[in-house]
């Protein structure tokens, strides 16, 4: 990661009809980042994204991503810029080597037959290419998607909830293929409904309502929000979230698997709280998680 | 709700609950696909008004040529008369065999009434001279009418002149006798006219609905949102959508013409370069419109309606079915701005009428200019953005 930014816009606008989409959004990437969209869908990540590879216009607001105009260079950008999509819009009539080839013709690029070989093996569809993309299952739709907005070794990848509707394990190989790109200098900007994936990232902006609510590095954000969070343990839980949630000391309590976490801004009262509530509970967590979301 | 027992077959559990849950369903979704009900709402009002007023099965005011040798009272009258008839129009009065051919072949007139030289004194001995009609037959239609009417005219046209001292001659059978030639077509063979123009017809239906339809598939996929992140240029997409097209163009113009050759034994008289460059400017301008469609129209289903909507005129309005010269104005106008009317002459003139390069420049041009509009108008309406 360096200094440079990669992604450089201020005061992005869009309305659809009279509703605002996305308002006034400022968002700066340094190169190599990997750069998270975090947001209730409906929030305006899919919008800005597109605002910012070039597919829709902003109404207000200007910018520059890899040092070229958003409003007036957005062929130069789209040269550079690898978009991958929230609905799989690659062709289902096309096997999965045909797309890479149609792909990869569109940017006119050298060695095509090389490139589009070197793509089937990095993402494991070597041994898959001459099936139709309409027959994929959804993991492997999405390597496919992927390998094609890869194709042409753009700088920035604007990945549009890549991992919506993919199995785990396909999930976890998805950010090792990221991570891998990240280390190669590639910035990423990627939106997401999951917090586990969201921490992967290296800052975090969390939109709601067409609006930033948060923008940070991602170690820094329960500092920022400066929340204290107890991990309570054991049955029965659900008695002891419900008087959790009655508590006006606990602002908000939430499931995790076997687990409940308990959060508030202010520790001593909480930590009061989660003691009085929690005690009829056959365990009881004790680590208090200062600094810590998970 | 259950149906009444009459209904109420074992293997036939209806229930209107659910019949009406699919009915109330269909009803939102036709509602919400505004373009579509649109068609559904235009279609019969503007195609009753526009095809109730402009077509005339029973043609009228068709373009005639009077080609005179002879200028006396006699001839002054039936003129007179030819002017005032509803039947013919006529746009020129020449005096040499080939002017008058000349507007025949251009389709300028569709007859030659031609009047020879000695008619009238001739008519007044008795020696009962010939008038002649020559009828562009590769329309049968539109000469049929004519053909039929002309001896009505004529009688109606001499008539005035047949009184006093010539009223000697007011007598059946009339005192001179019409020839009719159908020129181009002798034999006032339909197909001779029908299977050339079929193949715009062919070509107007396909071409515009394949390249409508492939279009707005990428946008009903999805796939349109991928290509327009890529630096594709919108000319770079309508080159390359539409060329393969072109070639499925051609495989059509050649199965035509073989089976006009073979089936329908039809001369091919005119210019093959002549043909080649019509044909082709059409097919180009047809993938125009359907291109043009395919920007305003969202669903592949209101590509096909609307591709419909474009297609019933070119039917109706071009002289493929009924004659263009019978139309009104206001009709042949829009018939004229229709790729297809001038792809109909185009390929009458060059198959039947032994048409050149030279004979067409004047359906190749508009040709030309409404394929520049169209594709003029499909680039602006493509967005290279999603907006």
């Amino acid at each position: 990661m360096s200094d440079e930014l990669v992604i450089d816009v201020t005061g992005l606008t869009k309305s659809f009809g009279a509703r605002k989409v996305v308002d006034n959004f400022d968002l700066k990437v340094p190169r190599g980042a990997i750069y998270g969209f975090l947001g209730p869908n409906g929030s305006g990540k899919t919008t800005t994204i597109r605002m910012v590879c070039g597919l829709l216009k902003p109404e207000a607001g200007q910018g520059r991503v890899l040092g070229f105009d958003v409003l007036h260079e957005s062929l130069r950008i789209k040269e550079r810029v690898g978009y991958m999509t929230q609905k799989f819009s690659l062709y289902e009539d096309l096997s999965i080597r045909e797309n890479l080839e149609f792909i990869a013709r569109l940017y006119g690029l050298d060695r095509r037959k090389a490139r589009v070989d070197h793509a089937l093996e990095d993402l494991g569809l070597a041994e898959r290419q001459t099936q139709l993309a309409g027959k994929l299952s959804g993991g492997w739709k999405q390597r496919l998607a992927l390998a094609a907005c890869m194709i042409h070794e753009p700088e920035v990848l604007l990945l549009d909830e890549p991992t919506a509707g993919v199995d785990p394990k396909a999930r976890r190989d998805f950010w090792d293929a990221i991570r891998r790109y990240a280390a190669q200098g590639v910035t990423t900007l990627v939106s997401t409904h999951y917090m586990d994936e969201a921490v992967q990232c290296d800052s975090i902006a969390y939109i709601a309502y067409g609006k930033k609510l948060l923008d940070s590095h991602t170690a820094d954000i329960p500092k920022q929000i400066g929340l204290s969070a107890w991990r309570i343990e054991g049955r029965p839980l659900i008695d002891v979230q419900h008087a959790l949630e009655a508590d006006p000391r606990v602002e908000l309590v939430a499931r995790f698997g076997a687990a409940i976490h308990a959060c508030a801004r202010e520790p001593v009262p909480l930590e009061a709280a989660v003691r009085s509530r929690a005690s009829g509970a056959s365990a009881c967590g004790d680590q208090q998680n200062r600094g810590r979301l998970r | 709700m259950k149906l009444p027992a009459l209904f109420s077959l074992p293997a036939l559990d209806l229930s209107w609950a659910r019949i009406a849950a699919v009915f109330l369903k269909e009803l939102v979704q036709m509602r919400r696909d505004k373009l579509t009900f649109g068609i559904m709402v235009a279609m019969p009002i503007v195609q009753l008004i526009l095809f109730g007023y402009a077509i005339n099965t029973d043609p009228r005011h068709m373009p005639a040529v009077i080609e005179m040798r002879e200028d006396g009272p006699l001839t002054r009258a039936f003129l007179a008369s030819l002017h005032a008839s509803s039947y013919v129009d006529i746009v020129a009065i020449v005096t040499t065999a080939d002017e008058a051919d000349r507007m025949l072949r251009s389709g300028e007139a569709n007859f030659i009434i031609s009047i020879p030289e000695g008619f009238e004194r001739r008519l007044v001995r008795g020696e009962t001279p010939q008038i002649l009609l020559a009828a562009d037959a590769s329309d049968p239609i539109a000469a049929g009418g004519a053909i039929a009417a002309i001896e009505r005219v004529a009688q109606q046209a001499f008539a005035p002149s047949f009184q006093g001292p010539l009223s000697g001659l007011a007598r059946a059978p009339p005192p001179y006798e019409i020839v009719v030639h159908r020129r181009f077509n002798p034999a006032g063979e339909s197909a001779f006219n029908i299977v050339p123009a079929l193949l715009g017809i062919i070509l107007t239906m396909t071409m515009v609905m394949i390249t409508s339809i492939s279009l707005t598939r990428e946008s009903e996929r999805g796939t349109m949102e991928n290509l327009l992140a890529t630096p594709v240029r919108p000319i770079e997409v309508m080159i390359g959508k539409t060329t393969p097209y072109i070639a499925i163009g051609a495989i059509q113009v050649g199965i035509v013409l073989v089976m006009a050759t073979f089936l329908f034994r039809i001369p091919f008289t005119g210019s093959p370069l002549a043909f080649t460059l019509g044909t082709a400017l059409f097919i180009f301008a047809n993938l125009m419109l359907g291109y043009l469609i395919s920007t305003i129209a969202r669903t592949q289903m209101q590509a096909m309606q609307t591709t419909f909507f474009v297609f019933l005129p070119s039917i109706l309005m071009s002289g493929f079915m009924f004659p263009f010269k019978a139309m009104p104005h206001w009709a042949q106008w829009i018939g004229e701005a229709l790729p297809i009317t001038h792809f109909l002459r185009i390929v009458r003139e060059v198959v039947l009428k032994e048409a050149g390069l030279a004979d067409i420049v004047n359906d190749l041009g508009p040709l030309a200019l409404i394929t520049l509009v169209l594709a003029g108008f499909a680039l602006l309406r493509f967005r290279s953005t999603l907006d």
